[in-house]
C-alpha cells in the first residue's frame, strides 16, 4: 500500500506491507536510523517519536496508521543547524552515558515543555517514566532537561551543530581542563 | 524481530463505514484504535486478523459531553484525554486516580478507553472503573443500537457482548450528587500489569448515611462488583468498622491466581485493604462534594 507522511518536515511517499511497523519504516526506509529499536514491547520507550506533537513508541505503531500525520524524530530537533535546547541540555548535564535511550528521552522532554515550560522533578520524572535507561543516568536525565527548560533559547542562539561537534562553540564550557587538573590532583 | 502475519489494512471514514467494513470482514477482521494492546498480540501471533480496521479517523467518536443527568465518552477517547479532563475528575474522581496508573504517560497518548474495554484484559483498570460507576456501554451493529450494561457488556476475560459485526461507540455514566468514588492500584513498576487494585464510588442520601456503594476489584479473579460489600454498605453511615467489613467480604469474594506478580494470600490481602482505602477516600470525596 502506498502511504505519505510529514517526517521531519518533509513529505514522503512509500509503497509499503501494511504490517510494517513505524519504527522499521522511520529506520530502514527512510534510514533514520537516530530512532532506537528497543525491546520491541513498548517498554523501554527507545523508540519514541513525536506524532503530531506527542510522544508514541512507535514499535507499537504501524507505519500505516501514521499516514497523513507530521513525524518527528530526533533527526528533526535540530533546526537550521542550532541544536534543540533540549539537546544542549543533555550535552551541558552530561544526560546521557551509552546513549541508546537519548533519542527518545530526547523527544519526550520535547513534547513536555512544549505543554510545560516549567516543569518540576515529579512532572519530569511522570513524563519519561515510560522510558528506560539501563545505565540507570535518570537523575542527569532530569537535570539536562532541567537545563533546557531554563534556556529556552538554548545556551547560545548561534552555536551551530557543526560548531557543536567540532568543539569551537562556546556553547558548552571548557570542562575537559577542569577535569584533567583534577585528575592531576587525585 | 516482532512482526505481525500479513494482513490488509483499511482505514474507515465513519462509523457507518466501519460498521459496514465490519459486516463484510467480520470474524476474521479487528478494529485497531490506539493498538497497544491488539498489535503486540498480532507481534506474537496470538491474533492473526485478515483485515485490520483502523478506527482513528472516527473523530465523531473522540468527545466528553455533559448531557443532563449522563456523562457521555466517546469510545475513542485517549487515555491521556480522560486524565486531563477537569469536568471527569470533578464528577468522577475515580477516573483520574485509575487513568493516572493506567500503562504509562506515552502509551496513554494512544490508548483509549473503548480499545481497553473490549480487550477485556482481567488486570484492565477501566472495567471495574465503568462497573462501579454504573457506566453503560453503547453498541453499534447491523440492527442499530444497543445499550448495555457493564455487567451485560463484560461477559469476563477477554470477553464482551460486542459482537463481531459491532463496535463499541459510547460510555455514559451517571451522574449522582453527593457521590465520591476512588481507585488504587498497587504494581511492581509504572506500567506493568497490576498485582491487585480496586475502586468504589459511593453516594450519600441526604441524612448521611450511604444511599448507593459499589465496590470493584481487579486482576483478583472477580469479573463485577462484589456485591456483599455493596449490600452491607447501604444503609450505613461511613465509619471505619464498615470499611473493614467490607474489605473482609471483598477479600472473601474474589479468586485470585497464584503467580509471578504475588501469592493468592497477598492478592486477598490487597482485596481487603485496598477496598478499605477506597472506601475512605470515595466517603471523604462524597462528603466534600455535599458540603461544597
Amino acid at each position: 500500500m502506498q502511504i505519505n507522511m510529514t517526517v521531519n518536515g518533509n513529505e514522503v511517499t512509500n509503497d509499503i506491507e501494511p504490517r510494517v511497523l513505524l519504527v522499521h519504516y522511520v529506520r530502514e526506509v527512510l534510514g533514520l536510523t537516530g530512532t532506537h529499536w528497543g525491546c520491541d514491547t513498548s517498554n523501554c520507550g527507545t523508540c519514541v517519536v513525536l506524532m503530531d506533537g506527542q510522544p508514541v513508541k512507535s514499535c507499537t505503531v504501524l507505519a500505516a496508521m501514521a499516514a497523513g500525520h507530521d513525524i518527528r524524530t530526533v533527526e528533526g530537533l535540530a533546526a537550521g543547524g542550532t541544536l534543540d535546547p533540549v539537546q544542549q541540555g543533555f550535552m551541558e548535564e552530561h544526560g546521557l552515558q551509552c546513549g541508546f535511550c537519548t533519542p527518545g528521552m530526547m523527544l519526550t522532554a520535547r513534547a513536555l515543555l512544549d505543554k510545560n515550560p516549567h516543569p518540576d522533578d515529579t512532572e519530569i520524572r511522570q513524563a519519561i517514566s515510560g522510558q528506560i535507561c539501563r545505565c540507570t543516568g535518570y537523575a542527569t536525565i532530569v537535570r539536562s532537561v532541567h537545563w533546557a527548560a531554563a534556556h529556552p533559547a538554548g545556551a547560545d542562539a548561534a552555536a551551530t551543530v557543526d560548531a557543536v561537534l567540532d568543539g569551537t562553540d562556546n556553547a558548552v564550557p571548557d570542562i575537559a581542563t577542569e577535569l584533567v587538573e583534577t585528575e592531576v590532583k587525585a | 524481530m516482532q512482526i505481525p502475519a500479513p494482513f490488509d489494512y483499511v482505514r474507515a471514514t465513519s462509523v457507518d463505514d466501519a460498521l459496514e467494513l465490519l459486516s463484510r470482514h467480520g470474524a476474521e477482521s479487528r478494529v485497531v484504535a490506539g493498538g497497544h494492546s491488539l498489535l503486540p498480540m498480532m507481534k506474537l501471533r496470538l491474533s492473526r486478523p485478515e483485515w485490520l480496521i483502523d478506527i482513528n479517523d472516527l473523530y465523531e467518536l473522540d468527545f466528553i459531553l455533559r448531557d443532563g443527568d449522563k456523562l457521555r465518552v466517546g469510545a475513542l477517547t485517549r487515555h491521556t484525554t480522560l486524565l486531563e479532563s477537569a469536568e471527569v475528575a470533578g464528577l468522577f474522581p475515580i477516573v483520574r486516580d485509575a487513568e493516572s496508573v493506567i500503562a504509562d504517560p506515552i502509551v496513554r497518548n494512544r490508548g483509549t478507553i473503548g480499545g481497553s474495554l473490549c480487550q477485556a484484559d482481567p488486570a484492565e483498570d477501566l472495567s471495574t472503573v465503568c462497573d462501579v460507576l454504573g457506566a453503560e456501554a453503547v453498541i453499534r451493529g447491523p440492527g442499530g443500537e444497543r445499550i448495555l450494561t457493564m455487567a451485560d457488556f463484560h461477559r469476563g476475560p477477554y470477553e464482551t457482548a460486542a459482537g463481531p459485526d459491532e463496535l463499541l461507540c459510547e460510555l455514559r455514566f451517571p451522574v449522582r450528587s453527593r457521590s465520591g468514588s476512588a481507585y488504587e492500584k498497587v504494581e511492581r513498576r509504572v506500567g506493568d500489569w497490576a498485582v491487585g487494585a480496586a475502586g468504589a464510588s459511593v453516594t450519600l442520601a441526604g441524612d448521611g448515611t450511604i444511599a448507593d456503594a459499589a465496590v470493584g476489584l481487579t486482576a483478583l479473579g472477580l469479573d463485577h462488583t462484589v456485591a456483599e460489600a455493596g449490600a452491607v454498605l447501604r444503609g450505613q453511615r461511613p465509619a471505619e468498622e464498615l470499611f473493614v467489613e467490607a474489605g473482609r467480604l471483598a477479600a472473601a469474594a474474589c479468586d485470585p491466581v497464584d503467580d509471578q506478580r504475588g501469592p493468592v494470600d497477598y492478592k486477598r490481602h490487597l482485596a481487603d485493604e485496598l477496598t478499605r482505602r477506597v472506601l475512605r477516600l470515595a466517603c471523604t470525596r462524597a462528603i466534600q462534594t455535599q458540603e461544597g
